[in-house]
């Protein structure tokens, strides 16, 4: 029989355009300490920790082992890395506790885009010998991407736009966001996309704790259990996908169960307006699916968290009984390359 | 709850060498790959799951590289995972990719680990800026060699032994087609003569840039029984980490190491490591690890690994041979080390190694550490199944 694992406490910090006085450690260990103090729990209780974080936005290698040292690592841990946003991470924890050698599981991730260029950063996850060489940034990439969908009619700049206003709007009672209540649409950034269509820059960190089965019930209140979660990757090259669509989200989808009844929210890590157009047809959310009503990454977009976020809130809004089924995404890789799906429930009312 | 047993069936690995400029990264690790494939007699849609890992991304500077590597990898559609734990990486991400078996969530994963070092230069990237490390640390033999300074003088060993390590892997890797230093003129005297890098540890004492990748063919009870060859079945497996620098830590003999290898023998049902378990792949990037290592892994009391060493235990036909490869020593793209040495240990279970394999070799440990001698991951694979 399958082992039941819930999300059961979830802690992100202030996310902020920059943290020059902060340490990646010092902006991490405030939301370690109330993710466990949610759950009474310290760390040497904890079975398995992992993370998620990248040495290119710290620009050094190995930055992950100061973050470590933050944990309280002593006595020594059952520990792991992903090099990914933290959704993976709990993916990794999730595989664990799967496996029993582990009935608790603390996840965390951060990421501090405020000391480089972020747009010139990401152009080095790009194919090295071809692509990266010629530095297409990552809002450029975007763009290609939403002229795609306005070509092919799936959506027009007043859609686009009207998509930005509501996600800006519902941050406005997320004091964590960076971005909060009515945002001006903004300027061209790079056509089609104006500003208010891009993510903000920023710098933040998430934690979640796993439980599984009866320890999540001592937990937690009202544990969002993991119904299914699934991740997918498409090609790299942009010449041979078809950016209008995303068959590694549908697919994730699928193989979690999100299709089998309706969800009533959806936390979709969607850092361009465009894409939550693309993620909403291959989700097949109905207008009667709340979607980030976090605000979502236009609001906040702390790399390497922001999926990690969207798996938290959607658990948040689970645990505080405003809904019982839950969709959460995450996304990584240029244009939705790869795209991960949660489906989240509470226990029956 | 009972998890499903996991066993190797393919494993591959590219031929070591310091520069492969005739491919790239894609071609680099699709060579690997290929071979691990072959060996398990499985095409790419076999493959449930690719789990990649790899040390930093700046050895290459390609920032998450899995995202480049999906299409090489026949990843497209599948979920791929990338996992990164400093110099223990290659045999953490094996665990990963165990864990989804074990765990029931894919049937047959397909895992690798490469680093083609030749694209950077890693005494570059392991040389942090101020203020995350002191000055003048100059890469991982500065490091170290304090701490196996520390480890001679604890002990009482004799400053021969590092050199006799040497001497003994750099022969093993004449056996190994794929191991990157083939020195045929290998004797003790010119191990003894080389230069002093980072005293007590000499030139011909330390690893070398090695550009490679290894992969292995992960799968379930139902997979195993479909594979050509005798898989190798995993026994154990664990992982430990601890903080790079505090004032308890013992970096002769983290507790991370003990108590990782400690898990792995529970699971195992390995009571007597030294009696129950029949050679071993080790992570000795530097020579003088070895009897560290042997310590620390219960193979011998503390301050009585050397005496293993001298006595030539460790060698080839020795009672418990280390490092039948070559290991570290003779080949290191550092990201794929720690999963060669789980390959290795793999490939001895199997009767698969050539000749380099031990005679009866039925329960092989497979070890890697990174970092600050903080990461730990290991495992025991044995020919046979285990009960459960």
């Amino acid at each position: 029989m399958t082992r039941e694992i819930a999300v059961v406490a979830f802690a992100q910090t202030d996310h902020r355009r920059t943290s020059d006085e902060l340490s990646e450690v010092e902006l991490l260990m405030p939301v370690l300490h109330q993710v466990l103090d949610r759950t009474g729990l310290k760390s040497a209780d904890i079975g398995f920790t992992c993370s998620g974080s990248s040495d290119y936005l710290a620009g050094r290698a190995f930055s992950f082992t100061l973050a470590l040292d933050g944990v309280g690592a002593w006595p020594p841990l059952s520990e792991s890395h992903v090099e990914m946003d933290g959704a993976w991470a709990l993916y990794e924890a999730w595989t664990k506790l799967l496996t029993g050698e582990a009935d608790t599981a603390l996840v965390y991730a951060y990421g501090k885009s405020s000391p480089g260029s972020l747009r010139d950063v990401l152009t080095r996850q790009l194919d090295p010998y071809y692509v990266a060489p010629l530095w297409p940034d990552s809002v450029t990439l975007a763009a290609l991407q939403a002229q795609a969908l306005i070509d092919a009619g799936h959506t027009d700049e007043p859609a686009l736009a009207a998509v930005a206003a509501r996600s800006r709007a519902d941050a406005e009672t997320n004091s964590h966001a960076q971005l909060r209540g009515s945002v001006p649409h903004g300027d061209y950034l790079v056509r089609p996309l104006r500003t208010g269509d891009c993510p903000p820059i920023g710098d933040g960190a998430a934690a979640v704790v796993l439980a599984a089965g009866d320890r999540a019930r001592q937990l937690c209140a009202r544990p969002a259990w993991i119904r299914g979660i699934d991740h997918r990757i498409e090609a790299h090259s942009l010449g041979v996908r078809d950016l209008t669509d995303s068959p590694s989200t549908r697919l994730a989808a699928q193989r979690t169960g999100a299709f089998e009844r309706p969800v009533e929210l959806a936390e979709l890590h969607a850092p361009f307006t465009s894409q939550e157009v693309v993620l909403r047809r291959a989700l097949r959310l109905g207008d009667d699916v709340r979607v980030n009503p976090s605000g979502g990454a236009l609001a906040a977009n702390p790399m390497m968290a922001a999926g990690l976020i969207r798996v938290g809130e959607a658990a948040a809004a689970v645990h505080r009984g405003d809904c019982d089924r839950a969709l959460a995404h995450a996304t990584s890789g240029p244009c939705l390359q790869q795209n991960l799906v949660a489906v989240l429930e509470g226990d029956p009312r | 709850m009972s998890k499903e047993p996991v066993a190797v069936t393919g494993v591959g690995q590219t031929k070591h060498v310091a520069a492969r400029r005739d491919v790239s990264l894609a071609g680099l690790v699709r060579e690997a790959a290929r071979q691990a494939l072959d060996d398990a007699e499985l095409t790419w849609a076999d493959i449930d799951a690719v789990v990649i890992g790899k040390a930093p991304d700046f050895f290459e500077g390609v920032m998450m590289p899995e995202l480049y590597l999906a299409d090489a990898l026949g990843a497209v559609g599948k979920p791929m995972l990338r996992v990164h734990t400093a110099g223990s990486v290659g045999g953490s991400t094996a665990l990963v990719a165990a864990n989804l078996v074990a765990a029931r969530v894919h049937s047959t994963v397909l895992t690798l680990a490469f680093e083609k070092q030749s694209e950077s230069n890693a005494m570059w990237g392991l040389s942090l800026p101020i203020p995350f490390q002191q000055p003048l640390l100059a890469g991982a033999g500065g490091f170290f060699a304090p701490h196996v300074r520390a480890y001679m003088r604890r002990s009482g060993a004799p400053d021969t032994v590092g050199s006799l390590v040497a001497y003994k892997d750099r022969r093993n890797a004449l056996k190994n087609p794929y191991a990157h230093l083939h020195e045929h003129d290998i004797t003790l005297a010119k191990v003894q003569a080389s230069p002093m890098l980072w005293d007590p540890i000499r030139y011909s004492e330390t690893c070398p840039s090695s550009d490679g990748a290894c992969a292995m063919v992960l799968t379930d009870r139902a997979g195993a029984a479909r594979s050509p060859r005798p898989p190798a079945w995993m026994l154990g497996g664990a992982m430990r980490s601890e903080p790079t620098l505090f004032a308890g830590k013992d970096f002769v003999s983290p507790q991370a190491g003990k108590d990782c290898a400690a898990d792995v023998y529970r699971q195992a049902g390995i009571t007597d490591p030294r009696r129950d378990i029949d050679a071993v792949e080790m992570y000795v990037p530097f020579s003088w690890y070895e009897p560290m290592w042997l310590e620390n892994l219960g193979f011998a009391e503390e301050g009585e690994g050397w005496k293993l060493t001298e006595a030539g235990v460790t060698e080839l036909d020795g009672d418990l041979p280390v490092n039948m490869s070559g290991g570290v020593l003779s080949t290191n793209p550092i990201g794929a080390s720690g999963m060669i040495r789980f390959a290795e240990a793999a490939l001895q279970v199997r009767g698969q190694a050539g000749e380099h394999q031990v005679d009866g070799a039925r329960r092989v440990l497979g070890h890697a550490y990174g970092g600050g001698s903080q990461f730990f991951s290991m495992w025991l694979v044995g020919a046979q199944a285990p009960d459960s």
